[in-house]
Order: structure tokens, then C-alpha cells, then sequence
């Protein structure tokens, strides 16, 4: 792994992106101005982030409700983004989709999924598609520790292995699936054996270091595409925020998050790892969070203003060819 | 008799019912909350919150919270209730039915008629349904017509707090799977509920008013829209009838037949999609049964064909509403006044 400094910096300013349109989500929505339910992937951000640095522009990824993260990584635009989050005419997704279907094809960007375990049988056929075409690209599956129980994320595992699939799977286990632990859902409580027993190899690491997932998804991104077909990755990190904006999170025992937040947060590692190292200075990160902030700031006061959509396009766009 | 909410009704007929009954059995996710976890147990009761307290009440013996595996734990509700139990399942949202819909629809559905009347399947699939809470696409829609074609499963559409309640005790004692449908637009309407459990049979119609001029049926949340719109047209002096089918499959088609006899118009409201949907099947029962007592065209008042949007302008424009029936009911006695 050669993570040169513009790599470094170009990873960080992304992790940091995502964190702050995500707290910043959360204070729009709570202040009323967000619609509907809305999912945030703060505390998750190396998975997306050191995932998607290992991909080429023409690779596709599909996602889950928790898809903001995802979407950043795989550089969706964040005024169009926060824009679709508002409802907004010129919105990602024209306001038809909002949080929970924020998408971008045109960047590989399938799709945040309101169905858990919609994702996995798309990167497969994402894949497949790669397959048909040789064009070398791959696909990643994002998904959570509740959706490895699903049965369309199983029977990907299985299709995928079959057909030898350019498909990475990355299982984003943050402990919790709603109310429900992760070491009692995913039963055998082994995710890395799990998809050992579909014929995948696999690797468990630590989703608060960057470093670690960054090579653990280098690693099974060249070998998948050097022909070994599917691969997987166990994430493990923390929810920083509830299930969805609006849950009191008591099935945690009180403090929980704030402890893990203390001493599990990726983005105070990929300081302490770069600067220490003397690879990054201070200033320069400084500099970056700065900068996102007003990015994101940015795109808050533009989505405000941006128009609804016309009550014409309520039919629109639902088929190709009438 | 006390004013509950929706919410409050289902719990209550849960509470009830597995008093009343060993056999009655909850699973689903999150309807207690807090499996595994080192917080909170019972700490959701369900995503709007109406299997609250039933943990402490039961135990983890009868309130099975499950992984996400809706084909496993839906098709095992399925196969306890082969087997005796009464399972009271829960699919988190309807929408969700794809990924589970073989257990449904082509085992839960057909035991019974493919085992020659051998078997019985009393169990209970509790599922929210509807839009108006900007849930989007694949969390708004109502899908009971769907279920409604399948032969074998019965339908259950509650209007109100009251129905809620005797309509799923119903559901919980009957001995063929049924589908309940709980709009979550809902969850906070309140209404009288009598305290003592009661069970309303299915396929009875309820007649929300009567009025000689124009026959309403409507389900769910229309109901209520219904009604709002036949109190504005009476003082109009256009006087309308509400039917509440409550169920779709068994379809109370004498009550609405006989209604339309009477006043000889049809407006049906339906809050599933267009095509292949309830207004559409009730339209042309009464096309059928009752031709000769229509003095103006059937009218159908549903969202237009396309899914459930997202953004709020989008929405509201897409859930028909109290307007749009007025607006149909006076196109059809305008119609036979300028006949
Ligand atoms: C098929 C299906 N079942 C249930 C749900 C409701 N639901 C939405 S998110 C969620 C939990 C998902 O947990 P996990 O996969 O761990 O993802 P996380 O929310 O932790 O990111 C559930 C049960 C759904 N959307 N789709
Ligand atoms: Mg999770």
C-alpha cells in the first residue's frame, strides 16, 4: 500500500465531508427542515471512504438506507445531494427519492435501498454487467450486520461464488441493526467464517482505522480484479447517531456512544496516525475541516432556497418509453 | 368505553387476545426491541411502537423479536400455525412483502386448498402500509390489493381505533391467515374503544352514514376522507352514503350493492395504486350485479399510476384526499342533472 500525501489528504477530506454533512443533517432535521426519515452514517466513514478510494470512476457500488456516506465516497455532489435530502426539484434523485434513495448512476452510485438486503443481488448483476462488457470494472456491496441475515444477501454470497463475480462485500457491522445487537442476530456470531462457508474469502478489521480497512480493501479489490472472484470484508465500528433520526436509543446502555466516540473516532485516528507520522500536518487538516464546513454549509443554504418540484412531475419518470 | 388511539387499540387487542389464548404467539423485528443488546429491553415495541410492554407482560417465550429474515420468520409463522400455534407476525412495512412473498402467497395462501381442507393456518401478518409520512417508494404503499388477489388469504383494512381492535381480535381467533393492514398515518387518531375484547366478522361492511343520493366505499384512511367530504356535500344538500368494506377478501358486496341499488351512483376511493386495485374491483362488481340501477358513470378516485414520491409537494398531490371525492361525487350528480 502506498498511500501518498495528496491520497491522504483527498481520504480525509472526504471522511470529513461525510461527518459533517451527516451532523449537519442531523441539526436540519431536527430543526424541522428535512423531510422524512433520514439514516446517518457518522462513526462509519473509513468503510465508505477507504472502500471507494480503491475503485476507478466506471466501478459501481450499491448501498443501504444509511447511503449519504456512500454517496460522498463515490463523489455524488453534495449540493444535489443535500438538495435531494430537502425534496428539492433539482435534487439528485428530482425529490422523487429523498434520504433513503439517493443515487447517482451516472457516477456508479446505484442507490441508498429502503429494502434491506436490495443491495447485494444488484452488485451482482453490476458485476455481471462488467462481466458481459469487459471493461474490468467491479462492484461493492455495501450492507449491515442486519442485512448479512437477509436471504438476497445469502444467495448473492452463493451467485456471486458460482459465477466468480467481480463483487467485494463489505458487511458495515455498527453493532446494531434498529434495536437489535449484531452478536445476536448473526447467528454462528463468525461473519468472516460465514462467508468462508459460500467458498469467500475473508477478513475481519477494525472500521475505526482507516489504514486498515484501506488495505484490507486494496487487497481484495486487485485480487478481484485479477480474476478471484468475490471477496469479503467485516467492518466493525459504531453508530454514532440512532437507527434513524428521531430514536432515543435506549436499548444502548447510557454513555455508550459518547465513551466509543471518545476513543473510536476514525477521524481523531487518521489525525493522531498522519501527524504523528509527520505524512500530514495539523494546519493542513485544520485547513480541510474548514474548507467542508463551508461546503457543507453551502450546500444547506442552497437546498433551503432550491424550489419543490412542479406537481406535473409527480408522473413522470415512470417508465423510459410510454 | 374509552377514546384510545389507533396504536393503543392494536397493543390492546395483542394484550388480549394472548391472555386469552397460550397459543397466540408474536415475531418480528424490533417489536420488542433491545435483543442482544446491554441497554434497554422492550426498548422500541415495534417501529410505531404498538407491541409496547408486551415483553414484560409475556416474556421472550411468546414475544419473539427475529432477524432481518422475513422469509424465515414470516414462512415459520406459516408453518407454526400448521402446527398449532397462533402466530401474530409482523412485516415491519407491506412494501417489504417481495422478500417474502413465496411464503405468503404460494404456501401460507394455499395450504388449506392444496391439502384438500386438511389444513389450517390461523395465522396473523400485521404490516404498515400507506403514505403520508415522506417515507418514499419503498415505504408508502398499499398493497392490500395485492394480497386481496391471492385466494386463500383474508384482508382486513381498519378505519379507526374501534375497528383496529375488533377487527384484529378477529383476525387473531380466526382460523385462516389473514393480513392486517395498519396505516401509519393512523397510529395517533383516536377514537371510542370499548376496554372488553370484541370481534367484528369479517366481510361485514360498516355504513359510516346514509344518504340517498350517492354511494361512497372507501377503505383505510379514506374512510375518514370520505366521510369529511360527504359532510361538506350534505350541506350542499348532496346527500351520501359511506361504506366501510373493512375487509377486502371476504368483500361485503351486499352492503355496497345494495347501497348503490338505492342511490344508483358509485364513487369508490382507493388509496392502493390504479390499475388491478380495490376501486377497480369494486367498480366493476357493481358493472356487473348492478347496471340497471346506475344512473350516472361509475368514478374512481385514486393516486394516479406511478409510485409514491418523496418530497412533500410531490406526495400530497399523489394520497387522493376530501377534494378530490367532492369533486367526483358533483361531477356524477351533475352529470345526471344535465341528463
Ligand atoms: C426487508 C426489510 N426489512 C426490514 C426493514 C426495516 N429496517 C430498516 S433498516 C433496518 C436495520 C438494518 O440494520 P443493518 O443492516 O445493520 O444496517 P444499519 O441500520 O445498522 O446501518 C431495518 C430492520 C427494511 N427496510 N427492509
Ligand atoms: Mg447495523
Amino acid at each position: 500500500m502506498r498511500l501518498e500525501r495528496e491520497d491522504l489528504l483527498r481520504a480525509y477530506r472526504r471522511m470529513c465531508t461525510i461527518r459533517e454533512f451527516e451532523e449537519r443533517v442531523h441539526r436540519e432535521f431536527a430543526s424541522g427542515g428535512i423531510p422524512g426519515f433520514v439514516h446517518l452514517y457518522a462513526g462509519e466513514e473509513t468503510a465508505a471512504v477507504a472502500v471507494c478510494e480503491n475503485l476507478q470512476p466506471g466501478d459501481q457500488i450499491t448501498s443501504t438506507h444509511r447511503g449519504h456516506g456512500h454517496s460522498i465516497a463515490k463523489d455524488c455532489d453534495v449540493t444535489a445531494m443535500m438538495k435531494e435530502i430537502f425534496g428539492r426539484a433539482d435534487g439528485l434523485c428530482h425529490g422523487k427519492g429523498g434520504s433513503m434513495h439517493i443515487a447517482d448512476i451516472s457516477k456508479g452510485m446505484l442507490g441508498a435501498n429502503g429494502i434491506v438486503g436490495g443491495g447485494p443481488p444488484l452488485a451482482c448483476g453490476a458485476a455481471l454487467s462488467a462481466r458481459v462488457l469487459d471493461n474490468g470494472g467491479v462492484a461493492v456491496a455495501f450492507f449491515g450486520d442486519g442485512a448479512f441475515n437477509q436471504g438476497t444477501t445469502l444467495e448473492s454470497l452463493n451467485f456471486a461464488r458460482v459465477y466468480d463475480l467481480p463483487v467485494l462485500f463489505v458487511l458495515e457491522d455498527n453493532g446494531y441493526a434498529e434495536s437489535t445487537s449484531s452478536d445476536w442476530s448473526i447467528g454462528g456470531n463468525d461473519p468472516v467464517r460465514r462467508a468462508e462457508g459460500f467458498g469467500i474469502k475473508g477478513e475481519k478489521v477494525d472500521g475505526h482505522d482507516f489504514f486498515a480497512v484501506y488495505r484490507a480493501a486494496q487487497e481484495a479489490l486487485e485480487a478481484i480484479r485479477n480474476g478471484a472472484g468475490p471477496r469479503f470484508i467485516h467492518i466493525e465500528f459504531t453508530r454514532y447517531y440512532g437507527h434513524f433520526e428521531g430514536d432515543a436509543m435506549t436499548y444502548r446502555p447510557p454513555g455508550e456512544v459518547e465513551e466509543e466516540r471518545s476513543f473510536l473516532d476514525c477521524l481523531a485516528f487518521f489525525r493522531a496516525r498522519t501527524t504523528q507520522g509527520g505524512q500530514l500536518d495539523t494546519a493542513e487538516l485544520d485547513a480541510i475541516d474548514v474548507e467542508v464546513r463551508a461546503l457543507v454549509e453551502n450546500a444547506v443554504a442552497q437546498a433551503r432556497a432550491a424550489p419543490p418540484p412542479a406537481p406535473e412531475t409527480l408522473t413522470t419518470h415512470v417508465y423510459a418509453a410510454y | 368505553m374509552s377514546v384510545k388511539s389507533f396504536r393503543q387499540a392494536i397493543n390492546e387487542a395483542l394484550r388480549d387476545e394472548m391472555h386469552r389464548d397460550p397459543k397466540v404467539v408474536l415475531l418480528g423485528e424490533d417489536i420488542a426491541g433491545g435483543m442482544g443488546a446491554r441497554g434497554a429491553q422492550d426498548a422500541w415495541g415495534g417501529v410505531l411502537g404498538a407491541t409496547k410492554g408486551l415483553l414484560n407482560e409475556f416474556g421472550r417465550g411468546r414475544v419473539f423479536d427475529t432477524p432481518i429474515s422475513e422469509s424465515a420468520f414470516i414462512g415459520a409463522a406459516g408453518g407454526a400455525a400448521v402446527t398449532g400455534l397462533r402466530p401474530v407476525a409482523q412485516l415491519m412495512f407491506v412494501d417489504f412483502f417481495g422478500v417474502c412473498g413465496d411464503q405468503i402467497f404460494n404456501q401460507i395462501a394455499k395450504f388449506r386448498y392444496m391439502f384438500g381442507g386438511t389444513a389450517k393456518t390461523p395465522v396473523v401478518i400485521r404490516t404498515l402500509c400507506g403514505a403520508g409520512v415522506r417515507a418514499a417508494s419503498q415505504h408508502s404503499q398499499m398493497l392490500y390489493p395485492v394480497f386481496t388477489h391471492f385466494p386463500g388469504l383474508k384482508v382486513a383494512v381498519p378505519s379507526s381505533p374501534y375497528e383496529a381492535k375488533g377487527l384484529l381480535t378477529q383476525a387473531i381467533r380466526d382460523d385462516d391467515p389473514v393480513i392486517f393492514f395498519e396505516h401509519k398515518a393512523m397510529f395517533d387518531d383516536t377514537g371510542e374503544v370499548p376496554d372488553k375484547p370484541y370481534a367484528i366478522p369479517f366481510g361485514e361492511a360498516r355504513i359510516v352514514c346514509e344518504g340517498g343520493d350517492v354511494t361512497l366505499v372507501a377503505l383505510g384512511r379514506m374512510v375518514g376522507f370520505a366521510k369529511t367530504a360527504a359532510d361538506r356535500l350534505a350541506k350542499d344538500g348532496i346527500q351520501c352514503t359511506v361504506i366501510d368494506p373493512r375487509t377486502t377478501s371476504p368483500l361485503d358486496t351486499g352492503t355496497i350493492l345494495a347501497s348503490v341499488r338505492s342511490t344508483g351512483r358509485l364513487v369508490v376511493i382507493d388509496e392502493a395504486h390504479p390499475r388491478c386495485g380495490m376501486a377497480a374491483d369494486i367498480a366493476s362488481l357493481v358493472a356487473e350485479e348492478a347496471f340497471n340501477s346506475l344512473t350516472a358513470p361509475i368514478r374512481k378516485v385514486t393516486p394516479p399510476h406511478c409510485p409514491v414520491p418523496f418530497a412533500p409537494e410531490l406526495e400530497d398531490a399523489y394520497i387522493p384526499g376530501p377534494d378530490d371525492i367532492e369533486q367526483a361525487v358533483r361531477a356524477i350528480v351533475k352529470e345526471r342533472a344535465d341528463a
